[in-house]
């Protein structure tokens, strides 16, 4: 992960702390390459969707998908300007994160046509060999100059 | 009926510390419920627009259709989710959005509900979403 190009990881960053949903959630950057992404989110009392366990809620798993997905296509599209926009969002939740576990999600864009993306994501709490929940998402591509 | 189904909902939205995150909140009307999440900088996703994040869209979807489920289906624990599908139609735009969840049938162990969200006008959803849910029981 430590030959992405600059623009990249700039990306990167401007996705985790310039964006106020990602900031507010806490969200931090795991690593990111050629259409692949990675992001995690720490456990928070706030963040919490059933209080007889003290699980993180499937909301902020939502989040988190759908920011991972967008970051692996904005890592496909390439260094020219463009903006993204999520068409859909299939979300499978295997089982409950473990109670007052932090999420980590992975994401890639497996194909790009010249409008489409479309990714797969996939989230875990302790071991990637155990997911919590996976995603598959299609976002459309729109370039400025073309 | 509708005094059960008020406390039902308004234990679900005190009890669960993501909704305050959020900032949602519902109102019920008979057995119909509107559930109402004020616009707020926190759940901005595109600055430039701007723009709900699309993930606060799905959850606040998602959070819909369990308190709907909580009304239909007390339980003192909550519902699990299985799987939602979320379509975007439009951008959720810096204004107050609404949904209504349908309960499009509960089963003994599972629910399938479908959502739809607007903002100033009811007839142009935003947002929508489709999914299945685990009901717990008390027992």
């Amino acid at each position: 992960m430590t030959d992405a190009p600059d623009y990249m990881r700039e990306m990167s960053q401007r996705m985790v702390g310039g964006t106020p949903q990602s900031a507010a959630l806490g969200f931090r950057f795991v690593s990111v390459a050629h259409a692949r992404g990675s992001l995690e989110v720490p456990w928070r009392e706030d963040l919490v969707g059933d209080p007889d366990t003290g699980v993180i809620a499937g909301g902020v798993v939502t989040s988190l998908l759908d920011h991972t997905c967008g970051m692996a296509m904005a890592a496909a599209a390439g260094a020219e300007p463009f903006s993204t926009a999520t068409l859909d969002l299939r979300i499978d939740y295997m089982r409950p994160a473990a109670p007052r576990a932090g999420v980590i999600a992975e994401a890639h864009c497996y194909k790009l046509t010249r409008t489409i993306g479309f990714v797969r994501a996939e989230a875990w709490d302790v071991d990637k060999s155990d997911l919590i929940a996976t995603a598959q998402a299609a976002f459309v591509l729109n370039r400025p100059h073309t | 009926m509708s005094d059960d189904a008020a406390q039902q909902l308004e234990t679900f939205l005190q009890r669960v510390p993501y909704v305050r995150f959020l900032g949602m909140h519902a109102e019920l009307a008979g057995d119909e419920m509107t559930a109402v999440l004020p616009f707020a900088d926190h759940l901005v996703g595109n600055t430039f627009l701007p723009a709900l994040h699309g993930g606060v869209i799905g959850a606040f979807l998602e959070m819909t259709a369990l308190a709907q489920l909580s009304i239909a289906q007390p339980s003192a624990r909550v519902h699990k989710t299985i799987d939602i599908t979320i379509e975007y139609l439009r951008p959720g735009r810096a204004l107050t959005s609404y949904a209504r969840a349908d309960l499009r049938k509960v089963g003994r162990r599972i629910a399938n509900v479908h959502v739809e969200a607007w903002q100033d006008d009811r007839s142009q959803p935003f947002a929508a979403l489709r999914g299945h849910f685990l009901l717990s029981s008390d027992s």
